[in-house]
């Protein structure tokens, strides 16, 4: 075991599937000599060599298309996007054909595509480096959807998505990559080792895809929701007194229902929480599938706590960022409903 | 006067009504264009992107330095590949006109820029085909009856009835899934071939888009990926002067050949005779020797004709003169190649006719071959099961959820 930052975690991932596969490769702007301008690939070009890390082009629909080039000839890429407002140029590339190429193929080819995707704000990235655009990947038929929250699962998803056949978009909460942010901008930062996730082992393991963590059990209201507000909502959950049961969704594709669905009978109160917007946001079918399978067990309408619809905006960041407060109000409001 | 900018409209040189008009072809004559060495640079040779290859001349005779003397059995070949291509493609859009099938888009007058490139490239090539290369599987030896039974999505569908007609695919026979996005097969193809350079193989990635779909950004991300990376893949831009109605000028190719987008990457770009199957395999032929020893992609650009409408939902008479493919300069490739082969004294017209008849009756029984496999009307038809299949490699639990839910309807 060794102590990591989630930017370190993602690079064992990484180091140790190059390790083990020689069809993995790492691709991506800035990924190579430099070693990601996050680091999430530091060294690795270095250690495993140019035709194993490489640094590409900037042209994201190229770097997708490419990777699809690659995988159906026999490779497991890993392909970063730098930022996820920057994904869009690839869109196509994703949805249209690396998700159908299985189905539309009836199983003949594939393409086990990996695409890292550093997504979410609070770094003061304005309205093109903050975005969260999950659910458009969650929308689309044949590629799962991952964020994790933590050290410990960002690696064991990740080595669990590279060897996964199926292609999968694996977005980072980036102001979680150096430490926990429990909402308040405010408060000095706290690193990963302070947390204990921040334990990450060093060799391989998994975290299956498919299956959601309930990082605290509780009796009086459900919290749904994944990436950063997982570590939000539990604070506001201890500042307002509420015994939350907070699940962390980790893979949005395939979606846990279970796990969920066990919690919200039990408490028969849940909202559901994300940084990304509200209007069709992934929010929208947790609180519609939540309902289809607890109706009978719900004590309280589901409440939503999102990003509001507007472009995230630089100036308010902290004004549209789901903070404490707000994740606070809704669980004391869903606790407080007859 | 005032100098005011001008919005310029690109207009084809002829309409409906209007005399067809070829002058803006710039034509070299047959054998007059140099062949570089295939290993010099890309700026050594900036010629071959304007003028035109071309090896067979107007008396049917092979000549000049891409003569790939290719023996008259090869060219029987090709011939047999480029007449069942045809034949097949009258077949089928007959079905479609008798609505056996939902759609057909005819490869007609463009066979050898599929066939003779395919015959110039070796078994493990990928290619990556465009929806008017159904050349590529006939001369890779595909059954014709695959290729129907896809059409029809019955119960031996290779897709299990989850594509249109014409959206074939052939894991076994290298060639990869047409798509209905365009272009998007070309950037696919530079990592294709980006993988084999990593794996240090010798196999190499050929891919097929239209003049129009250059317009498309991922030709753009194609072209850069092949030439930063030098990857060994053959770019074929197949500029048969119409994208449905609007002529080539909408691509771009008014001022400029598609070829000489080439050497502004830093690539060969080769303009060639697409209607000269002789032309089409040595440029291909020499491509493939460039991409197999290192240095790199070739962009190659096959002016052609396209003799039918664009797809059986299309009507070419609202757009264009009806007898444009008549006076097209290039003529047909089968003819000319037919021409050839009887110059040589290979050929007759009696062989000819017999070979046409030899095709069409195993086109015929091909056909009645693949109906009795099911066709959209009549079974044997797929479960309806299988439509939950091969989203995922294992169905997760939200689509058996779905399936069972539709078996319920279904009683």
């Amino acid at each position: 075991m060794a102590q990591m930052n989630m930017v370190q975690a993602l690079n064992s991932a990484m180091d140790v599937m190059l390790a083990r596969d020689s069809t993995v490769i790492v691709m991506g702007q800035d990924v190579g000599y430099f070693g990601g301008v996050f680091r999430c690939t530091d060294g690795l070009q270095r250690k495993y060599g140019e035709h194993r890390v490489i640094d590409t082009p900037i042209a994201e629909g190229g770097i997708i298309a490419a990777a699809i080039g690659m995988g159906v000839n026999g490779l497991r890429p890993v392909a970063e996007i730098q930022f996820a407002d920057y994904i869009y140029p690839g869109f196509d590339q994703i949805a249209s054909e690396l998700a159908r190429l299985r189905y539309r193929t009836a199983g003949d080819l594939y393409a086990p595509v990996t695409v890292r995707v550093p997504a979410g704000g609070g770094i003061r990235g304005g309205q093109t480096h903050s975005q969260s655009p999950e659910a458009l990947f969650a929308h689309i038929c044949g590629v799962k959807v991952v964020m994790p929250s933590n050290p410990y699962d960002a690696k064991g998803l990740l080595i669990a998505a590279i060897e996964d056949d199926d292609p999968v978009i694996f977005f980072e909460p980036k102001r979680l990559y150096n430490g926990p942010f429990d909402g308040d901008p405010n408060k000095p930062a706290i690193p990963w080792s302070t947390h204990p996730k921040g334990e990450v082992p060093d060799g391989h393991y998994r975290v299956p895809l498919g299956r959601a963590d309930v990082v605290r059990a509780g009796n009086e209201v459900t919290v749904v929701t994944y990436g950063t507000l997982v570590h939000v909502a539990e604070a506001a959950a201890k500042a307002n007194n509420v015994d939350a049961e907070i699940i962390d969704v980790r893979s949005m594709v395939p979606l846990d229902i279970e796990t969920i669905a066990t919690s919200v009978r039990k408490t028969g109160r849940c909202i559901v929480a994300h940084e990304a917007t509200r209007f069709v946001g992934f929010g929208a079918e947790l609180s519609a599938t939540i309902q289809e399978e607890c109706f009978w067990s719900l004590e309280a309408p589901i409440e939503r706590v999102a990003g509001w619809d507007t472009p995230y905006p630089h100036a308010f960041e902290w004004e549209y960022f789901p903070g404490q407060a707000r994740i606070g109000a809704a669980l004391k409001k869903v606790r407080a409903a007859a | 006067m005032a100098a005011t900018s001008r919005l310029h409209i690109p207009h084809p040189p002829a309409r409906p009504g209007q005399r067809a008009d070829f002058s803006y072809l710039k034509l070299s004559p047959a054998g007059a264009v140099a062949r570089p060495d295939p290993r010099a640079r890309a700026d050594q040779m900036t010629n071959v992107s304007t003028s035109l290859v071309r090896v067979l001349d107007d008396d049917g005779k092979a000549v000049g330095p891409w003569d790939p003397h290719l023996d008259a059995a090869d060219l029987q070949v090709g011939l047999r590949h480029m007449l069942t291509t045809r034949i097949y493609d009258d077949r089928m859009q007959r079905a479609q006109r008798q609505g056996k099938i939902s759609f057909y888009i005819k490869s007609t007058g463009e066979e050898a820029v599929s066939i003779a490139a395919t015959m110039a490239l070796r078994p493990g090539d990928m290619l990556f085909p465009s929806y008017r290369t159904q050349g590529l599987q006939i001369a890779r030896g595909r059954n014709l009856v695959d290729l129907m039974c896809q059409c029809l999505s019955n119960s031996r569908d290779m897709c299990k009835g989850r594509q249109m007609p014409i959206f074939y695919h052939w894991k076994d026979g290298k060639i990869f899934s047409v798509s209905g996005n365009l272009t998007t097969q070309v950037p696919q193809a530079a990592g294709w071939a980006m993988a084999a350079a990593i794996k240090g193989e010798d196999h190499i990635a050929a891919a097929w888009t239209g003049e129009g779909s250059t317009a498309e950004a991922d030709f753009h991300h194609a072209m850069t990926f092949a030439a930063v990376y030098r990857a060994p893949v053959l770019i074929n831009v197949v500029n048969n002067q119409w994208a449905i109605s609007t002529f080539q000028g909408f691509a771009g190719g008014e001022q400029q050949t598609f070829a000489a987008r080439g050497p502004g990457y830093g690539l060969p770009g080769i303009r060639v005779d697409g209607n000269d199957f002789l032309a089409v395999y040595a440029v291909t032929q020499w491509a493939a020797e460039r991409a197999r020893n290192g240095a790199g992609a070739t962009l190659i650009e096959h002016v052609t004709y396209r003799a039918g409408a664009h797809s059986t939902s299309d009507d070419p008479s609202r757009y264009r003169p009806k007898d444009e493919w008549k006076e097209f300069p290039l003529g047909d490739p089968v003819e000319r190649l037919k021409h050839h082969l009887i110059v040589l004294g290979a050929w007759s017209d009696d062989r000819h006719r017999a070979l046409e008849q030899e095709l069409d009756t195993l086109v015929t029984e091909s056909w009645k071959e693949a109906i009795s496999y099911g066709t959209m009307t009549e079974g044997p038809s797929l479960h309806p099961d299988t439509l939950f299949e091969d989203v995922f490699r294992e169905m997760p639990e939200h689509l058996r959820r779905q399936r069972d839910e539709l078996r319920k309807i279904r009683g």
